[in-house]
């Protein structure tokens, strides 16, 4: 009794459990698997015709089928895509948005962790009186619709003079980073043991010496989680970089959204959908890399907001 | 850690300053700009914002024009099928992955991937697949089927729900973790004693399975409708609101208004409307979860 306790409750922590059916080619199987493997190529194929179609020339495009794979396979579309490709003026392609968007995301994923879990870190061991309700506000206001805060905190970075600048949009990003990120180090580190958090007290460390020494090298995992959600989050965004930055520094999707959208030019689909990937690929990588910590990461986000 | 201590404001300094980026987060963000733009969607601002009282009338206006109630018209479309479908879509999904399946982490994966996309990549996929010249259409028509029509992006009677396809795909995977969480947290006892008493599978599902997922499907209703109201990135990628304007939003309505028509006061109205349709599903949600007892 004792062991078969002992054995659901480690299946529990490791997923499904009970005996698998026995026979594997059932009725059952097959119309499982089969449904189950319909949906999922139906879940590829946006992935599929992009790839195929960014290896495609332009008359084979005109002429095939977007599903068709490509019977002369050229990367010229990539090339094209990287450093040719044209926004209005400038035709140095999408490594301008590519590089903006990386001076955008490191800067802004490192500081906007790092107050995030600062802030939780004080909010789970060292409350002070009204810091729950700050917490409240954060969190609520975390459904706020992005457009209601725009205009006013075009005005906040114009009169602190970062308007228009990449530091600019980075400070946007950790304002609206922090309320997921905060619940996500407050819970993690209210679930910390109190008695660790005491010795080290009673030892003589403070608030620093707490968090540098105990609580950073306990919780590498939860920031490995913050990571990821914060370079796809970053990489994804559209609207703070179409409002806070000029041409000149849009990160890769504003800059990928003018390329394929321009009105000007003969439309280049293939050069479009190698664009198109190119800017999926930063996200994609970090999701395929990342697997389990990843959904981690969503549920966590998904609590609340 | 109590906090019914008489007050010392420099208890605790170093966890205060720790926090002053959090509380200006909070004051002047999220309270002080959100009141800043209700107070001067009251104005006439124009190209800049201006404190020339004008009562209601901005919202009058809003109300009064074609784009507007087209954009709400199909935020209402996109939002209750959105919503409708996601749900279904995702907990059927969920409910296939929980059937003790061999390779659950790769379908997982693959359903969810759509979900680090961003909504740039997205739509732009999708306007490609769903282009009548070169998509969806012409590749059934080039099997031979010459008559057959779909293309929703040129036809502003149906392009929201080409909108709608590539949303589903965008945002189901997330909706299918949900709940595949909700389902793993559900006791196996339950459905050994619904097999002992030969309670059919879909019906342990639908009466005793779903109810008792309450709390996690009022999450996830709540997490889809505050992005439906956000949708903004997918409309531009893919349609640019066309067309004409038939697939406009309230949230491209406001940046439109605020950001290329320099008429603030419009963009400001639209965007306080878009915070009282996200309030009236936010508060009773949080009145239901927190109500009466304050959780810490």
């Amino acid at each position: 009794m004792a062991d078969s306790q002992v054995l659901t409750d480690t299946a529990a922590v490791t997923g499904p459990f009970g005996r698998r059916p026995k026979p594997i080619f059932s009725r059952r199987n097959i119309m499982l698997y089969g449904t189950l493997i319909v949906i999922a190529v139906y879940y590829l194929l946006p992935l599929y015709v992009m790839v195929v179609t960014s290896l495609k020339g332009m008359p084979e495009i005109r002429f095939g089928n977007i599903f068709a794979p490509p019977v002369e396979i050229t990367f010229e579309p990539w090339v094209k895509a990287w450093s040719e490709a044209c926004t209005g003026l400038n035709c140095d392609g999408l490594s301008r948005g590519f590089w903006n968007s990386v001076r955008i995301t490191v800067p802004s994923v490192i500081i906007s962790i790092a107050i995030a879990s600062v802030n939780g870190y004080a909010l789970a061991n060292w409350r002070f009186r009204g810091s729950e309700v700050f917490f409240t506000i954060l969190i609520f206001g975390s459904f706020i619709p992005y457009q209601v805060m725009i205009y006013p905190i075009v005005i906040v970075l114009r009169e602190i003079g970062v308007y228009g600048s990449l530091t600019g949009l980075v400070i946007v990003h950790t304002i609206f980073g922090m309320p997921i990120l905060t619940l996500l180090f407050r819970n993690y580190f209210v679930s910390v043991p109190e008695e660790l958090f005491k010795a080290a007290r009673v030892d003589g460390a403070g608030f620093w010496g707490i968090y540098f020494q105990i609580m950073l090298p306990m919780s590498l995992p939860i920031f490995v989680v913050a990571i990821i959600l914060q370079i796809t989050g970053i990489w994804n965004d559209f609207l703070f970089g179409v409002v806070y930055t000029k041409p000149d520094t849009y990160p890769m999707t504003v800059q990928l959204n003018n390329i394929v959208n321009s009105v000007q030019g003969v439309k280049e689909y293939n050069v479009n959908m190698a664009a198109t990937i190119i800017t999926g690929l930063v996200p994609l990588t970090v999701y395929f890399l990342s697997g389990k910590l990843f959904v981690r990461g969503i549920a966590a986000g998904a609590v609340k907001g | 850690m109590a906090n019914d201590k008489p007050f010392q404001p420099f208890r605790n300094l170093n966890a205060k300053i720790a926090s002053i980026p959090m509380i200006l987060t909070a004051l002047v963000i999220f309270v002080g700009c959100t009141l800043w733009t209700i107070f001067y969607s009251f104005t006439k601002s124009k190209l800049l914002p201006k404190l020339d009282f004008v009562g209601f009338d901005q919202y009058e206006r809003l109300w009064g024009t074609r784009r507007w109630l087209v954009s709400i018209e199909n935020l209402l479309i996109y939002g209750s099928l959105s919503l409708i479908f996601s749900l279904l879509i995702g907990f059927l999904l969920a409910a296939l992955l929980d059937q003790k399946i061999r390779f659950e982490d790769t379908f997982r994966t693959i359903l969810l991937y759509p979900f680090a996309l961003s909504f740039i990549v997205t739509g732009l996929v999708w306007q490609w697949i769903l282009n009548p010249d070169f998509g969806v259409q012409h590749a059934v028509r080039s099997l031979g089927w010459e008559s057959f029509n779909f293309d929703p992006l040129y036809n502003a009677n149906i392009v929201i729900y080409g909108v709608l396809i590539a949303g589903l795909w965008q945002g189901t995977g997330l909706v299918m973790c949900l709940m595949l969480a909700g389902l793993r947290g559900i006791d196996e006892d339950i459905w050994k004693a619904a097999r002992v008493d030969g309670i059919p599978m879909w019906k342990t599902y639908l009466f005793i399975v779903i109810p008792m997922m309450r709390p996690v499907f009022i999450t996830t209703i709540v997490i889809i409708t505050s992005g439906i109201v956000r949708v903004y990135d997918l409309i531009v990628a893919q349609t640019g609101g066309g067309p004409g304007i038939a697939s406009e939003v309230p949230a491209k309505y406001v940046y439109d208004y605020m950001f290329q028509s320099q008429n603030l006061g419009q963009g400001f109205a639209a965007s306080s409307i878009m915070l009282l349709t996200v309030a009236i599903i936010v508060i009773p949600w949080a009145y239901l979860e927190f109500g009466g007892k304050r959780r810490g």
